[in-house]
């Protein structure tokens, strides 16, 4: 596995493992965790916190017959599938990503927004978004601040503004406060997992196409 | 990343003592070393990692009725507490063990303990049911039978969750609290700012270390 210098913090990390974050949200998320062991294992710390919480809760009395029905269930089904170990499907797309792109980074469905960038906005609940960036080698992104928070994984290439530099596994993580300009790194075309939880703000004109972009 | 909670983390740091069970114990012989109904050196219950292992090799019903009736109610309290009613609950808790029986083979006692594992599964089975909505999981770390996870290695990852469990038991009550609600899935992304910052330092450098030793198994293949 590569460096990675940008990871999660703790409280989407708990976010996560306790399971009340947006599935755009929950989405990157898993895709950082697919590429970065250090932040594997917080999540399952985390995870081990929860665990912990399920065995000392109060425990509640099932109904007669909850057993039986589940034993029902259980005589019911066929054999697991054996453990296997599979090889990464994709260089760039983590597996959990391919479920949202219809299994390849070829049956994207790219859309313009200028300047060479182009997007495609993936299909999760509303309450948050995750859209796919396409960044052409040295290409600047629109100045942009945003009302909510902003994280971005690096895929493929590299984007530097104010924070630092973010190649394939950082992840970047803007609140309201971060107005940033990343640039593509000049090497090769970057590919980004975007997630937003409210709309941009776009700087100047870019704003006045702001809804024609849906960005 | 959890080094602002280590001063709450009190425990003698000294690595875990090998077990009374010698040597690398593998495959089906270690669980003949420990019955189902064996306790752990401690007071602490029945050891329900062993419990699973029998379920996920020998599909052993008996060892499927006594992790039941053991996590079952909780598994219930959980989803209840979590704003589900009692009638979709009790659903919920026969989907979510007929999942364990059925995932068992995923089951990694050197990453999770059984409590841990099954969380997730009514974690999931939560988001699920009363969120309708797909949770986006991580790529699989699955282990081939070569990697199988050594005994020195499963044990250390119980005691440390047992010292989690008490570490959780310590807190002041409106912490505890505060990470309960969090599992409940009662508290906003905000909140739950307020409810991090917890000693899991050292079971997180457990995992990390499985999760490398699972690395170099996937390398070799």
């Amino acid at each position: 596995m590569t460096t990675i210098r940008h990871h999660l913090t703790d409280d989407l990390i708990m976010g996560y493992s306790a399971g009340t974050l947006p599935e755009a949200v929950n989405l990157i998320i898993a895709s950082h965790v697919s590429l970065c062991d250090d932040c594997r294992a917080a999540v399952e710390a985390h995870d081990a916190l929860g665990g912990a919480v399920l065995d000392t809760t109060k425990a509640e009395t099932l109904d007669d017959g909850c057993l039986d029905a589940t034993l029902a269930m259980i005589r019911a089904m066929n054999a697991p599938a054996p453990r296997d170990i599979k090889v990464p499907q994709d260089p760039v797309a983590p597996a959990p990503l391919l479920d949202y792109i219809g299994g390849s980074l070829d049956a994207v469905k790219w859309r313009p927004v200028g300047m060479g960038v182009k997007q495609a906005i993936l299909k999760t609940s509303p309450d948050a978004t995750a859209r796919l960036l396409y960044i052409p080698a040295g290409t600047a992104m629109p100045d942009h601040g945003h009302r909510g928070l902003e994280l971005t994984l690096v895929l493929q290439g590299a984007f530097q503004d104010d924070e630092g530099y973010f190649a394939r596994g950082d992840i970047e993580i803007a609140d309201a406060d971060l107005q940033h300009t990343p640039v593509a790194d000049i090497s090769q075309d970057c590919i980004c997992l975007a997630v937003t939880d409210a709309p941009l703000r776009l700087k100047g004109l870019a704003r006045l196409a702001q809804p024609f972009l849906n960005i | 990343m959890f080094g602002a909670t280590e001063p709450l983390d009190t425990r003698d740091a000294t690595p875990i003592a090998a077990p009374a069970i010698n040597g690398h114990v593998r495959g089906d012989d270690r669980d003949k070393a420990k019955p189902v109904s064996a306790g752990t050196a401690d007071d602490s219950g029945p050891d329900w990692a062993a419990v699973l292992i029998r379920i996920r090799d020998h599909r052993d019903e008996a060892s499927f009725v006594a992790l039941f009736r053991h996590f079952a109610p909780r598994v219930k309290a959980f989803l209840m507490r979590s704003g589900a009613d009692a009638a979709q609950a009790e659903e919920c808790v026969q989907d979510v063990m007929a999942t364990v029986w059925q995932k068992a083979a995923q089951f990694d006692p050197a990453r999770a303990s059984a409590a841990t594992w099954i969380f997730t599964i009514a974690r999931n089975r939560r988001i699920d049911a009363l969120r309708k909505q797909k949770r986006p999981e991580p790529e699989d770390l699955p282990w081939g039978p070569e990697a199988e996870p050594d005994q020195e290695d499963r044990l250390g990852l119980q005691q440390e969750t047992e010292h989690l469990e008490e570490a959780l038991a310590s807190l002041p009550a409106k912490q505890r609290e505060l990470i309960e609600k969090a599992y409940f899935g009662d508290l906003t992304h905000s909140e739950i700012a307020e409810a991090t910052g917890l000693p899991l330092g050292t079971i997180k450098s457990r995992i990390r270390l499985a999760l490398q030793r699972l690395r170099h198994a996937m390398d070799r293949k």
